[in-house]
């Protein structure tokens, strides 16, 4: 129970990022380690075998299975094209013929005695993966893919929808209080990876993408806002998958949530540079949360950049994740170490904690997180 | 066998590994001591061993036993010293547990059945496919494809039946060339049991392409289901194939005296032992963060399903997708905001270890809990039935009565326990609560008694049963199971005021009007004869309005006599809904917070 609180999401002006970019099935690595790569730089790729097309040839025909045979005009391994044909009967001396064409470009891969079908396996597809990152090869994984090393600023989201995008950061609002709305954004934004406030609307997020901007960052969204832009309901947070070309990325949650003042001043510093940004969201075991990562242009030092472990101690500066106090910051004054009874009825391990507004409250320890001093 | 006093067992979940500790003392077998640690499948750590080796540390500290020796091994034997253990287990659902995708020719049918093996051998089902599922070959084809499941599981024909079906599932495979989940590069384990007369043209379909095995048909005619071959070859292939390619596994696999068993598979072991030595039915869930377990057996025949995306933190969305905002809210005790409620329910996903601080975010956490109950049971209910498709010799009354083959095994009148895991029931501040939402979920008939387990150890004891029944039995029944005492529930429907029923209880009469929840204090093993008299709409299991006498026991909250209507039917306006909810947490001791 020592460590019953969540940890912090990393919100770091400069960081060791590690960027494992593997393919899904084996193939071939086309860098080298110590090779410096760019977000569009293809570190690996493979290809997925083409799914085979089943033709019922002997019912077409009307023969019986084992009776396919008779008709081929082709065997297993033959390449054919679409229109060509790979089997046929004739009757009456040749004046009545029946045929079968194969329907698409591909290879002859299965004759069954036993269906009477034919399976032409599609050619193969050629899929790529990029280095996301500029960076370090500083690993390479035989036949997988590669680790890209970069010396950068990062910034996690609590939560996301959209894949990898690379864009310039441009703040849209004035404080993080500031929620982001349609009128905020025009076509210059195409590209760019905008940054708003406390909210972000559906209808800010449609001109989003209407403009083709790479991402959108904000403190919330209204829970009922993200369905209709999406067309439909996340049922588990598991995303990244979506078919939209701008990702979004929220920092605090659901609802309408002041973005948190380092989170903020993190991106304002950052203002113009290009980030590699990513909504992909997984909340399961091996927790994945979406991304902002804008590589330094300095060498990579293990030394400097080591991320401090985050303890929950006296002193400790941090945030309520759950009612009653749910966004409040506050700093920990207390750690009784004895199991205490909240208003729920629960007995658990409790934090007393000085809110930004001055109240002295106890919370449970795993509803507060810590925030990176 | 050694004799054993003292027993080692884990269970590596996704988040927590739990480490029990069990020792014979004056000739019985007791619980001793638990620990726990956060799993360590994920980075940093990459081996599950890690967890363990924690969560048995805390159990050293507990005990006062030295338990792992210098080179971090668990000893053996146990020595006079407080040194070592006799006998070392584990379980384990970390790492996403075992996902599979099964096939059939008839969906109602072969894949059925299929479903029902590896449901019951632990997997979590995440397609099933049949020749008359309705789709076309491509989008089969593609769907394989995508999910990439750790095995399939292949059935269907009775033996001696089609062939050509079993070779065209063999070509939909091998169209797709699916990939396991784990271990790049290794070769998909594909199970056949269906008709022995096709084994021959699928496997040389497929015997390129696939890790086939072959094992008797589960389906052999069509008033027979076999499904032991099937579960044994998905047990063995998950600790040949998906347990050796997560991390650390192949070590704790050489710890354990017995082979690591999945989470859920131990769960049904104790479940059908203990159904078994007590004749009893028995209906018993397990509600996590993202899944729902429910296991039931009545008059012998096991089911287990498993809701995969019913949960109360990672899946609590999906719950609220699933059931509507408005199935939620009706269990809500007080005037609740839509807007605000999905928020909450949002946050709760995305932070899912979060904990109730508040009276109102416990009572909302618990109405979701009704609705992924009541969603994981209707699940169960239509899997657990009868084979379809088996002929049957009917009377024309029978005719008449128009029961179908294929009816669902669950009786709720003839369900003698019910018994809740998972951290929202286990976990629930009073026991009141845990028992409140288990009768709201699954509105008990007749006589039920209701039960928890006390820290989630039915995973340890189900592989303990598997290689020593007896110590398991004594401490299932000495520590594991906390009873909260019977439920009345006379079946029927009254207007509010009418009587329901009439309870003698030590010679006095106590009438019970329709539409209250009432609990007559009977503490744990005390127990009573009583006769109950049900109104004349209402039914207590012999009749309408025929009474009915039996021994009733107590528990941590006591007799329960629950006359809210069979089907339970709760007050359409929103005032009238909110006050009988209030009245009915009032009746059992609760506040309802708001």
């Amino acid at each position: 129970m020592g460590t019953a609180y969540t940890p912090g999401l990393k919100v770091s002006p400069r960081t060791l990022v590690r960027k494992f970019r593997r393919l899904p099935l084996k193939g071939q690595v086309l860098v080298n380690s110590g090779d410096m790569v760019e977000p569009d730089t293809v570190v690996a790729h493979t290809q997925i075998p083409g799914v085979m097309q089943t033709v019922r040839a002997a019912q077409i025909l009307g023969v019986d299975s084992a009776g396919l045979h008779n008709a081929l005009r082709v065997g297993v391994g033959d390449v054919v094209t679409a229109s060509q044909i790979i089997a046929e009967t004739k009757s009456f001396f040749g004046l009545m013929r029946n045929e079968v064409k194969s329907p698409i470009n591909g290879t002859i891969e299965l004759i069954s005695d036993t269906t009477g079908n034919i399976g032409i396996r599609l050619p193969s597809t050629p899929i790529e993966v990029k280095g996301y990152v500029r960076g370090k090869v500083s690993e390479v994984i035989p036949d997988e893919g590669v680790v890209v090393e970069t010396e950068a600023a990062m910034i996690q989201g609590i939560f996301g929808v959209g894949g990898e995008q690379i864009g310039e950061i441009a703040i849209l609002v004035s404080g993080p209080d500031q929620p982001l709305t349609d009128s905020m954004i025009d076509a210059s934004m195409e590209g760019k990876v905008i940054v708003g406030g406390s909210n972000v609307s559906g209808a800010a997020l449609k001109k989003a993408i209407s403009v083709k901007a790479a991402g959108v960052v904000a403190g919330a969204i209204i829970d009922r806002e993200l369905i209709d832009f999406l067309g439909y309901d996340i049922g588990v947070a598991i995303t990244g998958q979506e078919d939209i070309c701008t990702s979004l990325i929220i920092t605090e949650g659901f609802g309408s949530i002041r973005m948190a003042d380092r989170t903020f001043n993190l991106l304002k510093s950052l203002e113009g540079k290009r980030a590699s940004i990513n909504g992909a969201t997984q909340i399961r075991a091996g927790v994945i949360r979406p991304e902002i990562i804008v590589p330094l242009d300095i060498a990579v030092s293990d030394d400097e950049v080591a991320d401090p472990v985050q303890y929950l101690d006296i002193g400790a500066n941090i945030r309520c994740i759950r009612e009653p106090y749910f966004g409040q910051l506050g700093t920990v004054t207390g750690l009784p170490p004895e199991p205490v009874v909240v208003p729920s009825g629960s007995t658990v391990r409790v934090l007393e904690a000085k809110l930004a507004d001055g109240q002295d409250v106890i919370v449970p320890r795993a509803n507060v997180e810590i925030i990176a001093q | 066998m050694a004799e054993i006093n003292i027993i080692l067992a884990t269970d590596c979940g996704s988040t927590t590994t739990k480490a029990i500790l069990i020792e014979k003392i004056d000739g019985e077998y007791r619980l001793s001591v638990r620990g726990e640690a956060p799993t360590t499948v994920e980075a940093p750590f990459d081996d599950v061993t890690v967890g363990v080796l924690n969560a048995v540390r805390e159990i050293e500290e507990l005990s006062g036993r030295k338990i792992i020796d210098d080179g971090g091994l668990i000893m053996r034997p146990a020595s006079g010293e407080k040194t070592g253990v006799d006998l070392y287990l584990s379980t384990s659902s970390a790492g996403g547990g075992l996902q599979m995708t099964v096939a059939g020719v008839v969906k109602s049918m072969s894949a059925e059945s299929a479903q029902r093996a590896a449901l019951g051998a632990g997997a979590i089902i995440i397609d099933v496919i049949a020749v008359d599922d309705g789709r076309k070959d491509y989008e089969k084809v593609r769907r394989i494809r995508e999910l990439r499941p750790d095995m399939i599981l292949t059935s269907g024909g009775t033996d001696g039946g089609t062939v050509k079906h079993l070779a065209e599932i063999a070509e939909m495979l091998l169209a797709a060339d699916p990939k396991p989940r784990l271990g790049l590069g290794m070769k998909l384990p594909v199970i056949f049991a269906g008709n022995k007369e096709a084994r021959k043209p699928f496997m040389d379909i497929l015997k390129e392409k696939v890790d086939l095995k072959v094992v008797d048909n589960l389906r052999p005619s069509l008033e027979a289901e076999n499904l032991g071959p099937a579960r044994a070859a998905i047990h063995e292939l998950f600790l040949q194939h998906v347990m050796q390619q997560a991390p650390g596994y192949g070590k704790l696999s050489s710890w354990t005296d017995s082979g690591i068993m999945s989470t859920p598979n131990a769960v049904g072991r104790i479940i059908e032992t203990i159904a078994a030595q007590f004749s009893m039915n028995v209906l018993a869930v397990d509600i996590g963060g993202a899944t729902t377990d429910v296991f039931s057996v009545f008059d012998g025949t096991f089911t287990r399903t498993v809701s995969a995306n019913l949960g109360m933190s990672y899946s609590i969305c999906n719950v609220l997708t699933e059931a509507g905002i408005a199935n939620i809210q009706r269990w809500v005790p007080f005037d609740s905001d839509e807007t605000d409620l999905r928020n909450r329910l949002r946050n709760k996903m995305i932070r899912p270890t979060t904990i109730p601080h508040t009276l109102d975010d416990l009572r909302i956490e618990q109405a979701v809990s009704r609705e992924a109950l009541r969603l994981a049971f209707d699940h169960h209910k239509s899997l657990a039935r009868s084979l379809k498709g088996v002929q049957q010799v009917r009377t024309i009354g029978e005719i008449m009565d128009q029961s179908e083959t294929g009816q669902t095994l669950v009786k709720m009148m003839n369900l003698d326990m019910i018994i809740g895991s998972g951290g929202v029931l286990s976990h629930a501040p009073r026991a009141a609560e845990t028992a409140y939402m288990m009768m709201d979920a699954y509105q008990p008939e007749g006589i039920t008694m209701l039960a928890k387990d006390s820290i989630f150890m039915m995973p340890q004891l189900g592989v303990l049963s598997v290689v020593h029944p007896e110590a398991a039995a004594q401490v299932f029944e000495r520590d594991c199971l906390i009873k909260f005492g019977h439920v009345i529930a006379p079946v029927g429907n009254g207007k509010a005021g009418d009587a329901a029923c009439t309870i003698t209880i030590d010679g006095s009469d106590q009438a019970f009007k329709c539409g209250t929840l009432t609990v007559i204090p009977l503490g744990l093993g005390e127990t009573k004869e009583v006769t109950i008299r049900p109104g004349r709409n209402f039914d207590m299991g012999a009749g309408k309005g025929k009474p009915v006498t039996a021994k009733v026991e107590g528990g941590t909250v006591g007799l329960m006599i629950d006359t809210r209507g069979r089907p339970m039917q709760l007050p359409t306006d929103k005032k009238l809904r909110i006050s009988k909810l209030q009245e009915w947490h009032s009746s059992l001791g609760l506040e309802v917070g708001g």
